[in-house]
């Protein structure tokens, strides 16, 4: 009979300390050993992991009121400005922002050695962060600035809020062009001296739930070393399958999610304030999702490897830059992970910009707290569009 | 006399000329070359132990040549609190001096094959290269 199983049955098992939990990897040899239907009968869930620089994230902050009270119009933190465009003391503090006077790329290509994405991480390794704030007066808010120092622990709300994380799937950038070129994915070198890919593969989430059948709205993750959820679809969230001209299939891509979580039960090792030499400041978040194998269709996709997933290697020298369409093929994360592509009939190395022993890392922490019976699974209260609802990418015009 | 070390730059335009033949056959100085590196373009950097009579005029040769002459000092090395193995170094670091055991995919960095170009310095992106002097 084939297996079906509930969330309230998974959790029962969990509760009860009896729950088999493996990590995305992990089920891997156990899928080649026994097979689909028996890991799928055995196993209750897969955790799975992702340690990479997400720029789409940032933290709301409530600074609380200070004695006379300020209507922070404009609100700095170390210097970098937070977005202050909502209640009296609120604030958006965004992984990207830059400090105010930033030579940023003025002097090319520049360093960013401090952000927004530093910012979180300074917070959240419990430093004093100097809080700047200024505004115009009123009589319910009389006063006009402010200058003092916060933690995190003296503030009253911090909630990490990331629009878009956890990138499904990610380009494999090389550069074609006769230059060096510093981007988001790392320095490349001229003339296809190296690719960069930025994902975990195998123990990514969203690869091992391309159809998007259990990770949805509402379900409970590990984000940041803390417990957070899946808020919402990420921005450009367009899931799909990767085809060539002649439809082979080259795994999934363009999912992404909006995650949210209490900032003040993360780690500083989880949020790492991150600089991308000649292109911006960053954080690199770590994020893991349990997958509960209610079936066999779930546990085929959780259980896929290396070999089937690919990235679409793409030149940033010129087309991406240009948003020429189209790539120059697909690389397996093996084949990445081997150290060497093939691009345009050029043996080429690769190096991943997102770290893979840190994914791992997260998955196993996720599976000992599942283990621990410490982190029950939720059913997501509404499903996420996936391949099947055909999103995609507007693009923006210019107008005159 | 002791030998020191140095490390020289140089870019594609010498790389090709025989400036270490110059070195021992002009100058009598006795080297040891430590490391050497060439990359793709031809930018090249070597780590010599010199010693002789003619050293300050063997270098004042050097860089006649328009070889950049450092005193070797300075040392790299990897805070491994703050490195999270990404391997965004990995590809750049031009003698493999930080790279990847495979395939547990985690950075490890050998100071013996470092030559302090100080690229990854500036590349990694949670700086956990730092400079020792
Ligand atoms: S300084 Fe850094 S990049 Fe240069 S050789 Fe040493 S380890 Fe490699
Ligand atoms: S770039 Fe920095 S953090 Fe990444 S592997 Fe190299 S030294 Fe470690």
């Amino acid at each position: 009979m084939a297996t079906e199983k509930t969330y309230a049955e998974i959790n029962a098992k969990i509760k009860a300390g009896k729950a088999v939990v493996l990590t995305a990897e992990e089920v891997i040899s156990l899928v080649a050993e026994k097979g689909v239907s028996r890991a799928a009968r055995e196993v209750d869930v897969v955790t799975t992991g992702t340690f990479s620089p997400m720029c789409s994230s940032g933290a709301f902050l409530n600074l609380g009121h200070s004695k006379p009270r300020i209507k922070m119009q404009k609100v700095w933190l170390n210097e970098v400005p937070a977005y202050a465009g909502i209640a009296a003391v609120d604030a958006y503090i965004g992984a990207t922002e830059l400090p105010e006077g930033d030579p940023a790329n003025s002097n090319f290509p520049g360093e960013f050695r401090y952000g927004g994405g530093h910012v979180i991480h300074d917070l959240v390794a419990g430093q004093p962060v100097k809080l700047k704030a200024v505004s115009y007066g009123t009589d319910c808010y009389p006063r006009k600035e402010l200058e003092t120092h916060i933690t995190l622990a003296d503030i009253n709300e911090a909630v990490l809020f990331n629009p878009r994380n956890s990138y499904q799937n990610y380009n494999c950038a090389v550069n074609l062009s006769s230059k060096t070129i510093y981007t988001y994915m790392g320095v490349l070198k001229p003339n296809l001296g190296n690719a960069h890919y930025c994902s975990a593969g195998q123990l990514s989430p969203l690869l091992k739930d391309p159809n998007f059948l259990t990770i949805g709205l509402g379900t409970r993750i590990f984000l940041g070393g803390g417990v957070g959820y899946v808020a919402w679809n990420g921005t450009q969230h367009f899931p799909g399958w990767q085809k060539d001209s002649e439809g082979n299939n080259y795994g999934p891509a363009g999912g992404t999610l909006a995650v949210i979580g209490d900032l003040k039960q993360m780690k500083p090792n989880w949020l790492v304030g991150t600089s991308y030499f000649g292109y911006g400041a960053s954080l690199t978040v770590g994020l893991g999702i349990p997958i509960p194998i209610l079936n066999e269709e779930v546990m085929r996709f959780a259980s896929v490897t290396d070999t089937d997933l690919c990235a679409p290697i793409v030149d940033y020298g010129e087309a991406y830059g240009q948003r020429i369409p189209g790539n120059l093929g697909y690389a397996s994360y093996a084949d990445l992970k081997s150290g060497t592509i093939k691009v345009n009939g050029k043996e080429v190395p690769a190096a991943p910009l997102s770290s893979y022993p840190k994914a791992r890392e997260i998955a196993a922490i996720l599976k000992e707290w599942i283990q621990k019976g410490e982190f029950l699974l939720t059913e997501p209260v509404q499903k996420l569009p996936s391949p099947k609802d055909g999103l995609t990418a507007n693009t923006l015009e210019i107008r005159v | 006399m002791s030998p020191k070390k140095i490390v020289l730059r140089f870019g594609g335009d010498i790389s090709d000329k025989p400036i270490i033949y110059h070195l021992a056959k002009d100058y009598d100085l006795v080297f040891n070359i430590v490391k050497a590196n060439v990359d793709p373009q031809k930018e090249g950097t070597m780590v010599l132990e010199l010693t002789g009579e003619k050293y300050d005029q063997g270098l004042a040769f050097l860089q006649s040549q328009g070889v950049k002459v450092q005193p070797l000092t300075e040392e790299v090395i990897i805070n491994k609190e703050k490195c999270t193995s990404c391997g965004a170094c990995t590809a750049l670091c031009p003698t493999g001096a930080l790279y990847l055991h495979r395939p547990s995919m985690e950075v490890d960095f050998n100071g013996d094959d470092c030559v302090v170009c100080q690229l990854c310095l500036k590349v990694c992106p949670v700086r956990a290269m730092e400079v020792r002097f």
